[in-house]
């Protein structure tokens, strides 16, 4: 026979599991946040995407908007073509909008940088699946010390 | 000569037979265990053998994931912080425990604590032929003794492991942020960026299933299959905690390989 103790503490332990699940899934993983909403995708092409990864963040001015989704490789022109994710709410981002890669502080993860442009005159807003014209690409560090000793050679 | 030849190889021959023939009856076992499942009475033995098999557990559990966390913290705040990143201590402590620590020590913890009991109980029950009674009284011991035990077992183990890895992310925290001075800001965001639901949380707990089912199915059957004297039930109790944990370890690396290491 189960005795009424051992149901309290066999209870007791069921809701000290969902208490942990809870714990990784809300204060850890942070599943609530980023599962649900509404989406829709940008293009962007780099020279260089340096050491951007997929789901890296997009941020406008340090708030997350989306997500990369992935990255690839143009067969016909050999640049890489990275798809961003971009959450529902934001989407009203006019064509003139710029895009770069940029790290954050000296070390850190690299993410995409969405600086939106100004709207004016007929300029539209960017839709699902448009290719954003204005890109920066990676700073990566070896090319910038060779433009530092090539400027010096010149001087 | 030629007869201690053909000796050893006989002995060689008659260990493998050995080994097949435990692995059949272990799956025979398992197989009588795990069908045995639709049945009310059962599913109330199997909230009692929860309670001795996991919530028995529990302070273990609980005391060892606290002290993993701290220690992670503080072993991995002295390196970080040698690099100013010890913002980056929370995704550490929290990819660790959810990925190896949590199931994997969780599962050796396990088979000390619980699977040695399973395996001393049941083969005890042999030894003093309460399995053969329960058959006299046309009660098939696979159900009414092993069934609830795996399933107790089964069941447990993925709860424990992720009660360890979230007392061990609140241990990292209490030496991290509050003894440390990492910013609890910090601790938490940058672990929300890095930890995914699917791929860390989710990998850990299929991690810990497997394991679950390997070190119960091991103990009860070392318990079933045990020799029924004394030294038997010692050797099979010893025997289990051996298995189960090499098992563990060598599972663990295949299942890494599998799930996190090829991109």
């Amino acid at each position: 026979m189960t005795s009424r103790k051992t149901e309290i503490l066999v209870g007791l332990f069921v809701i000290l599991t969902v208490g942990a699940i809870l714990l990784l899934g809300l204060k850890v993983a942070n599943q609530g946040m980023q599962a649900r909403g509404e989406t829709y995708t940008l293009k962007a092409k780099f020279d260089n995407i340096g050491g951007l990864k997929e789901r890296s963040a997009v941020k406008v001015g340090g708030v997350i908007v989306g997500r990369v989704e992935s990255i690839s490789l143009d067969s016909d022109d050999f640049t890489p073509v990275v798809v961003l994710t971009i959450n529902k709410n934001y989407d009203s981002f006019p064509e003139t909008t710029s895009v770069a890669i940029l790290t954050s502080g000296l070390l850190g993860e690299q993410y995409v940088g969405l600086q939106p442009g100004f709207k004016f005159g007929d300029i539209g807003n960017l839709t699902d699946g448009d290719f954003i014209e204005d890109t920066k690409s990676a700073l990566v560090l070896e090319d910038l010390i060779g433009q530092f000793l090539f400027s010096k050679n010149n001087d | 000569m030629i007869s201690a030849c053909v000796n050893w190889v006989a002995e060689v021959g008659r260990n493998t037979i050995e080994r097949c023939a435990a692995i059949g009856r272990a799956g025979l076992m398992l197989f009588g265990a795990i069908v045995a499942l639709p049945k009310l009475k059962n599913v109330r033995l199997t909230i009692q053998q929860m309670y001795v098999v996991g919530v028995q557990s529990l302070l273990i559990i609980i005391v060892s994931g606290l002290f993993i966390g701290m220690v992670m913290a503080l072993q991995g705040y002295t390196i970080l912080v040698d690099y100013g990143a010890e913002g980056s201590l929370g995704p550490m402590v929290a990819l660790s425990l959810l990925r190896e620590l949590g199931p994997v020590v969780t599962a050796l913890l396990f088979a000390g604590r619980a699977g040695s009991a399973l395996t001393a109980e049941i083969g005890l029950m042999k030894a003093t032929e309460q399995l053969s009674s329960l058959e006299m009284m046309a009660i098939d011991p696979l159900r009414r003794v092993v069934a609830p035990r795996f399933w107790a077992g089964m069941i447990s183990m993925p709860m424990l492991a992720l009660i360890f890895s979230a007392v061990g992310i609140l241990g990292g925290h209490l030496v991290g942020v509050d003894w440390l001075g990492v910013d609890s800001g910090s601790y938490w965001s940058i672990m929300q960026s890095t930890v995914d639901w699917n791929e860390d949380v989710l990998n850990g707990v299929i991690k810990s299933a497997v394991f679950a089912l390997v070190v119960t199915w091991i103990a009860i059957f070392k318990g079933y299959d045990a020799v029924p004297t004394s030294e038997g039930i010692s050797k099979a109790t010893t025997e289990t905690v051996v298995f189960s944990s090499l098992a563990v370890l060598g599972l663990d690396f295949v299942l890494t390989a599998i799930m996190f290491g090829i991109e």
